[in-house]
């Protein structure tokens, strides 16, 4: 286990760096220089020529590259163009919001979607267990923003019970206000998130029930709570973890939209704004720490599964 | 049998809405730039579903939204499928190093999600029709390419592959006569999926307002401007949204019926 904890950790920063490169070269390989964002229309070429120098697109890809990088490992994003602000404080200050937002709709999403999926597997031929695969099926198709707008005009402007965006300027230190805002968000998250959960702990759930080791366990004399509990979680959880893992991710990204619907000032807001100002030290700032924050994600989840299963601990990568 | 009626409930959503579609090309209940209605005016006789607070017809841009959204829909699977199958047949042929940092370098693309590689994409190219295509198209690629190396992977070692190797069948033959043959029907029902993921890939563009410009009425448009007047004109901010979820339960109710028919074995199942 050791071992692969090393090589897997190894894994995940080479894969960091290839994805700080890929990051990179995208944004340089798009048309546009990024210095058109310092500039007004009609500049004249000296103006260009300094504002290249001041943001350093003047020279050479690797040297920016290199200067990049190193700004990174002493984890500084530069400053944005716009408002001149460093871009890390601003990105951790943002963090605040979206990270509390992902983590509260993750676990409610997984507290809603177990116990349901479970059921609808062990009932699959009652109402209730074909009514929750509609409803899944419906969940998966509908866009989040949508949904969240939907939950807006009901609970905000109909029944007014709770706040319809905005986030309290004091931050955390305004909890009660700060938990009421995310409450509408983190439920369209979570929705959104439960329903294609659901599917998947359903679908690792029928295989769990229809394998020969719980039927063996219940002819020896075990009551179904029992076997399920000592042969079944197990065997069901190792898919349904991997899973769990991208959705997280994808929560985390998700968030992007869901922050715009309720005018919450997360890092999805801090991205859209950046790339409506062409602000490019931001972008890549933003990007790069979601990237880090999937990879990471990704990281635990195969650790977990691991723990999980003993039988996948001998090769390092799936194939 | 309850499979059957699904895939057919999908054909005829994803009908439905390819027919406004191709409608909305010939005739809209008005001009797309018409704006003689009043504001948010409800529905009624004279515009069936209401108007905006520009005062356009409802109908008319939900029609023009029908054809946005499957016309991204369809661009970004083509682009999706031409480059991804492309390189997932390159990776699944190539020499150990090559497949190896390929499989690396797809693995990293997908850890980006599509929407984030679309936004980057719309970032450095303008907000435009094309560009919401090639951007959801370009993010579609990357797993579209992993499913294409990981299916031929599986036919290339098959023994009559090597054995059709051996007698000196030329690759391009052994993908036209062996792979693509036994690649198709899965291929086929993931690219349905994604043109769903697609649709609402552009509709999240739109509503940020990295989408088509206007007048380009996507769905996801319609819904963000809707959202500030959801309260004296709900109609808006529900109609788009419906019709959105229609196309999607309609394509993913096919792929589901597809995969059904393309894969016997999974017909005793459920």
């Amino acid at each position: 286990m050791t071992r692969y904890l090393v090589r897997r950790a190894a894994l995940l920063v080479g894969t960091l760096f290839l994805a700080s490169i890929v990051l990179f070269v995208l944004l340089r390989l798009l048309p546009g220089d990024p210095a058109n964002a310092l500039l007004s229309v009609g500049a004249t070429p000296d103006q260009v020529a300094a504002a290249r120098h001041q943001i350093g697109t003047d020279r050479p890809l690797p040297a920016q590259f290199g200067h990049w990088l190193s700004q990174l490992a002493t984890l500084h994003f530069g400053t944005s163009f716009v408002s001149s602000l460093p871009v890390g404080p601003e990105i951790v200050s943002r963090l605040a919001v979206t990270v509390p937002l992902t983590l509260a709709a993750f676990v409610l999403a997984v507290v809603v979607a177990v116990p349901v999926g479970f059921v609808a597997a062990h009932r699959s031929h009652t109402w209730y267990g074909g009514l929750v695969g509609v409803v899944s099926q419906l969940g998966i198709a509908v866009p989040a923003f949508w949904l969240g707008l939907l939950l807006v005009w009901l609970f905000a402007l109909r029944l007014r019970v709770l706040p319809a965006g905005g986030f309290p300027p004091a931050g955390w230190s305004a909890f009660g206000d700060a938990l009421t805002a995310l409450v509408l968000p983190v439920v369209t998250v979570a929705v959104v998130m439960a329903a294609s959960l659901i599917r998947y702990v359903r679908s690792a759930t029928l295989d769990v029930l229809g394998s020969d080791h719980i039927r063996t366990a219940r002819a020896l004399g075990s009551s179904f709570v029992g076997a399920m509990w000592r042969h079944g979680v197990r065997n069901a959880a190792v898919p349904v973890v991997s899973v769990l893992g991208i959705e997280l991710a994808t929560t985390f990204l998700g968030a992007v939209v869901i922050e715009s619907v309720f005018a919450l000032p997360g890092l999805g807001s801090l991205l859209v704004r950046g790339i409506a100002q062409h602000d490019y030290p931001v972008i890549q700032g933003v990007l790069f720490v979601s990237t880090f924050a999937v990879l990471v994600v990704g990281f635990l989840a195969d650790v977990a599964q691991r723990l999980i299963d003993p039988r996948l601990r001998g090769a390092v990568a799936r194939r | 049998m309850r499979r059957r009626a699904f895939l057919v409930t999908g054909i005829v959503l994803v009908a439905v809405v390819l027919a406004v579609a191709l409608l909305s090309l010939f005739w809209t209940p008005f001009p797309a730039a018409d704006t003689t209605g009043g504001r948010l005016e409800g529905p009624g006789a004279h515009h069936l579903l209401g108007t905006d607070k520009l005062g356009r017809d409802l109908l008319t841009r939900l029609m023009i939204g029908a054809r946005i959204a499957v016309a991204v829909g369809a661009g970004a699977v083509a682009l999706g499928a031409l480059l991804g199958g492309a390189a997932g047949l390159l990776a699944a042929f190539a020499n150990r190093w090559l497949d190896d940092s390929l499989a690396a370098l797809l693995d990293i693309l997908i850890a980006f999600p599509t929407l984030l590689l679309a936004m980057l994409v719309v970032a450095a190219r303008g907000a435009s029709l094309a560009s919401a295509i090639v951007a959801i198209g370009l993010a579609m690629s990357a797993i579209v390419a992993r499913l294409t190396r990981v299916l031929a992977k599986r036919v290339l070692a098959m023994d009559y592959v090597t054995a059709a190797r051996t007698s000196g069948v030329s690759w391009p033959r052994i993908v036209w006569a062996h792979v693509l043959p036994n690649i198709w029907p899965t291929l086929a029902v993931n690219l349905a999926l994604q043109f769903g993921l697609a649709v609402l890939a552009e509709a999240s563009l739109s509503y940020l307002g990295l989408g088509p410009p206007p007048p380009n009425a996507s769905w996801g448009r319609l819904l963000q401007e809707a959202q500030s007047t959801v309260l004296t004109a709900p109609v808006g901010a529900i109609a788009p949204g419906v019709l959105l979820v229609v196309l999607v339960v309609g394509v993913n109710l096919l792929a589901d019926g597809l995969r059904d028919v393309a894969d016997p074995t999974r017909r005793r199942h459920r």
